[in-house]
Parts: C-alpha cells; structure tokens; sequence
C-alpha cells in the first residue's frame, strides 16, 4: 500500500512553499538594500520603542497562556468525565464558534468591553461600579484567552482521554487522596498536552497584530503591529525580516526550554 | 455538590466561548448601523445581503479557497502519509519535522514568508497566491488526521486484494482508501475551517481587489463594520449548526428503531 514515492509531491511542495520562503526572511534579515551581510535590521529590535513592544507582548502572552492554562484544565478534565466515548461534544462545543468569522467575534468583544457596552450595563444595573477595560492591554489579554483557548483545552482533552481509569484507580487503592492522585499522577501524565496547549497558546498570542488593533485601540504596540506596518505601511521588508527573524529566533528558544518538560517529545493536538 | 459545581462551570465556559456570538445575532437584526445602541428590530441586513455585491463576491471567494485549497491538501497529504509510513526512521523525522513548521510557526511569520517569496520571485499576488499559501497550512492538519490511520492499517488487507486479482490502482481505491476515510474526511474538515477562519496568512499573500470575509472585515474595522456582515455570519453559524445537529442525531434514531 503505496511507495515511498508517495511522499515526494509533499515533500517538493515544503520545499518550494515552506523551506525556501523562510530563507527569504533570513537573506532580507540579514542584508542590507546593496545585498551585503549586516545585523544593522535584526539589532533595531534594541531600539527602545521595538523592545518595548517586544516586552510587552511577552508579558501579555505569558499571563494569557497562564490564564488559558487555568480555564482549559478544569474544563478537559469535566469533558472528559461526561464525553466516555463520543468526541461530537466536543467538536461541537469548540469547532462551532470557528465557522463565525474570528475577526467579528472578536469585534464582538469591543461591544461586550466598551464603555457603554454590553459589560458596563450589566454591571451598573446590578449597582456595581463599572470598568474601563477597552482598549487597554487588559482588554488584549481577554482576546488572546477568547480567541486562542481552544487550542489548550483539545490537547489537554486528548492526553486526559488516554490516562486509563486503572491508573487513577491504583493510586487511589495505594491510599492516595484525591488532591495526592491529581499531583502525583493525573497532573504528570497529562504534561504533554499541557506542553502542546501552552505552545499553541503562546505562539499565536505573542506574534498577534489582530487582537491588540482591534481591542487595543491601534495605541498599544505589539512586535506583531510593529512587523506587520514595516511590510504594509512602511514597505520596510529588510526591518520587517530583520524583526521576524528576532521573534522566530524567540520563539524557538521558549519552545526549546519547554520541551524539557515533555521527555516524551510527543506532539498531542 | 461536586457535579452542581461541575456543571456550573462548565455553563459559564460555554457562555464566556459563545458570548460574542450572541452579541453578532442579535447585532445582526439591528435596524441601527451601531455597535452600541438598539435601534429596534429590522431585517433590513437580511435584505441587504442578497444585493451587496462586495459581500456576496468576498463570500464566493472564501468559499472556493476553502473548498479548493482542502481538497488539493487532502490528497497531498494522504499520499504523503503513505509514503512517510513507508520511509525509514531518519528520513521519516525530517519530513515530519517539516511538516510541523508551518503549525508551530507564527501565522504572521508564515504569511511574510510567503509574501516576499512570491514577490522575489516576480509572482504577483491574486487569488492564486492565497491558494498556494493556504495548501500549504492546510496540508499538516491533513497529515495529523490520516497519519493515526495509516498507522492502524493492516498491509495484509491491500496485499490480499492484490493476490485476489486487483489492479493496484483498484486495490488503491476499494481496500486503502475506504480504511482510512474517517481520518481523511475529518482531515478535510479541519483543513477547510481553518482555511475558511484565516486571516493573517491571506493578509499578506492577497493581490489587490481579491477579498475574502475576512480581509473584507479587516478593511472595514475603521470606518464601522456594516451589519451585513453579521447577517451573513449568523446564516453560516446556523446552517452549520443545523448541519452538525443532523449529522449527531440521526444515529441516534436509528439505535431506538433498532431497540
């Protein structure tokens, strides 16, 4: 049943579409407008106003993925009791909501956070005072845990499923007590999905210039904003590449000091 | 008290992840343009949606990139599967290890890459580049899928109808592919959601005058969103939501005739 050669339309396609575009941005990051070597774009990101934006979405994606991790694991560990054998559910409960257009859901949280929105009335109807939460960097974190919590709730959903009943069931006959089992057997075994869940949380939420336009009010500065103006307002591709280059090298290293959490090395989504 | 615990929490998830999606219905049949204030109920969005072309054009447009781009991930990526199943431990890690980049890679980072591959090599951005960048996401969703499946395939069963008088191609087509159809036809699913839910990756490998929903709410976000939008995005939450209730229940009735 098939050939090696099966892989090799896939493989020419990586390539030419994902191996050979990367390269774009390490040549355009590292040269300047003559083609000659230089760090001169990668180093912008030490100017005060790149690193502030880069800080600041460090910030801002660690205590989203933090929250993500808080709300999804609760939430995996009740699906899986009332879901045994049937993934519909939970296709139904996450998948859904992606068939309305991201960018209007999260449109629909500046409706819900603005200051005569939705939240406020709540609020002053039951005779508490109000908040001022929209277009504040509290506002982009309630985006980046709206929009990206699914992608921590399915893998750690899927680890949970494979922890078999007899393990929880010997921990508990050793005299284990239930806060002991969590600890000491449920949480460990489940580290894969957790590792999967925060890369997939805190990838999409460092690099987004969505949620921090549209929440943040265009004044907060992402490093996402800062790159995605340098290719479309500025037509500054060699900073643009230059800053990528500094993200993606980020993101590597993060991804790296955590893979020393999962010894597996397995990737559950 | 633990299940009632359980059961509240888990009603205020399901209402913090559907929220927003209440506030777009009922934005929807706004008779006022605003996002804020209730002018009363209209159905004039409704109306608006079959004659506004920019929207019916951008809705055309998604759908066949999500279409198009599925299907060709589907079969690139299930040959893939075969051949990867086939290849030694080495070359197996390698492509693998291709294959997650454009999933663990920021969305941001892969649209720019494709971009200024495009534009280097003097390929001018349109419908066709979308096309290409979002196979190109697509595919690993595809191969996570079928890959579990391939793996759980028997060779015996392909090799048997080979032994029984079957072209390989037949073989192909009537043992292998009938195995592995769950995992392709969820695997075609994703790919066409995702496709259908992108943004950042078409921003940046979209050519002038090529608008998807998306792009089209992003260039609007400025001067206000017209309701349109949300009329046209009710439709399609609830016609899935149609679909998905079909699709769950009728097993369902079939299990009590057969009780």
């Amino acid at each position: 049943m098939g050939k090696k050669s099966f892989a090799l339309p896939y493989v020419v396609w990586m390539i030419g579409f994902t191996i050979i575009p990367l390269a774009m941005i390490v040549y355009y990051g590292l040269t300047d407008h003559t083609g000659a070597f230089t760090f001169a774009n990668a180093a912008q990101i030490l100017t005060q106003e790149h690193a502030k934006a880069l800080w600041l979405s460090v910030g801002l994606s660690v205590i989203s993925t933090l929250i993500c991790l808080l709300l999804a694991y609760p939430l995996a560990m009740i699906l899986k009791g009332i879901s045994k054998n049937q993934n519909s559910l939970i296709v139904f409960i996450f998948i859904l909501p992606m068939w309305m257009n991201s960018l209007l859901r999260t449109m629909a949280w500046q409706t819900i956070l603005s200051n005569q929105g939705v939240l406020n009335a709540v609020l002053s109807f039951l005779g508490l005072p109000t908040v001022r939460i929209i277009n504040t960097s509290g506002a982009i974190i309630f985006g980046m845990v709206y929009d990206f919590l699914p992608f921590m709730v399915l893998p750690i959903y899927n680890v949970l499923l494979k922890i078999g009943q007899d393990k929880v069931d010997a921990a508990r006959d050793l005299g284990a007590n239930g806060v002991q089992t969590f600890f000491r057997v449920i949480f460990p075994m489940s580290m894969p999905g957790v590792v999967s869940g925060i890369t997939m949380v805190f990838v999409p939420s460092m690099t987004t210039f969505v949620i921090s336009n549209l929440l943040g009010g265009g004044k907060i500065l992402l490093i996402g904003n800062v790159i995605e103006q340098a290719f479309t307002s500025g037509s500054n591709w060699r900073l643009g590449s230059g800053l990528s280059l500094v993200l993606m090298i980020f993101i590597f290293i993060s991804m790296a000091v955590l893979a020393k959490y999962d010894p597996e090395g397995s990737n559950v989504i | 008290m633990k299940n009632t615990m359980k059961k509240i929490y888990l009603i205020l998830m399901l209402f913090y992840l559907y929220a927003p999606i209440m506030v777009l219905v009922v934005l929807s049949f706004n008779e006022a343009r605003s996002r804020v204030v209730w002018g009363g109920f209209s159905l004039k969005w409704y109306k608006d949606l079959f004659t506004n072309q920019a929207v019916l054009s951008a809705l055309r447009t998604t759908l066949v990139i999500a279409f198009v781009s599925a299907l060709a991930a589907t079969v690139l990526g299930t040959l893939a599967c075969l051949g990867i199943n086939r290849m030694r431990r080495a070359p197996r890690t390698i492509v693998m290890g291709m294959n997650n980049i454009p999933m663990m890679n920021a969305d941001i980072v892969t649209g720019i890459s494709l971009m200024l591959c495009f534009m280097a090599f003097g390929v001018t951005l349109s419908l066709n580049t979308v096309l290409l960048a979002h196979i190109t996401f697509n595919v690993p969703y595809v191969i996570l899928s079928v890959m579990p499946k391939v793996r759980q395939m028997e060779g015996s069963t392909y090799e048997a109808a080979l032994d029984l008088g079957a072209s390989p191609v037949y073989a192909f087509f009537k043992v292998v592919v009938p195995d592995l159809l769950p995992g392709i036809l969820s695997g075609f699913l994703m790919a066409f959601t995702m496709s259908l839910d992108d943004f950042v990756i078409t921003h940046f490998t979209t050519g002038a005058g090529v608008n998807t929903l998306s792009t089209l709410v992003y260039s609007e976000v400025r001067r206000g969103i017209k309701p349109t939008m949300y009329a046209l995005s009710t439709l399609m939450f609830v016609s899935v939501l149609v679909l998905l209730i079909l699709i769950n229940v009728r097993p369902q009735k079939k299990k009590d005739v057969v009780e």
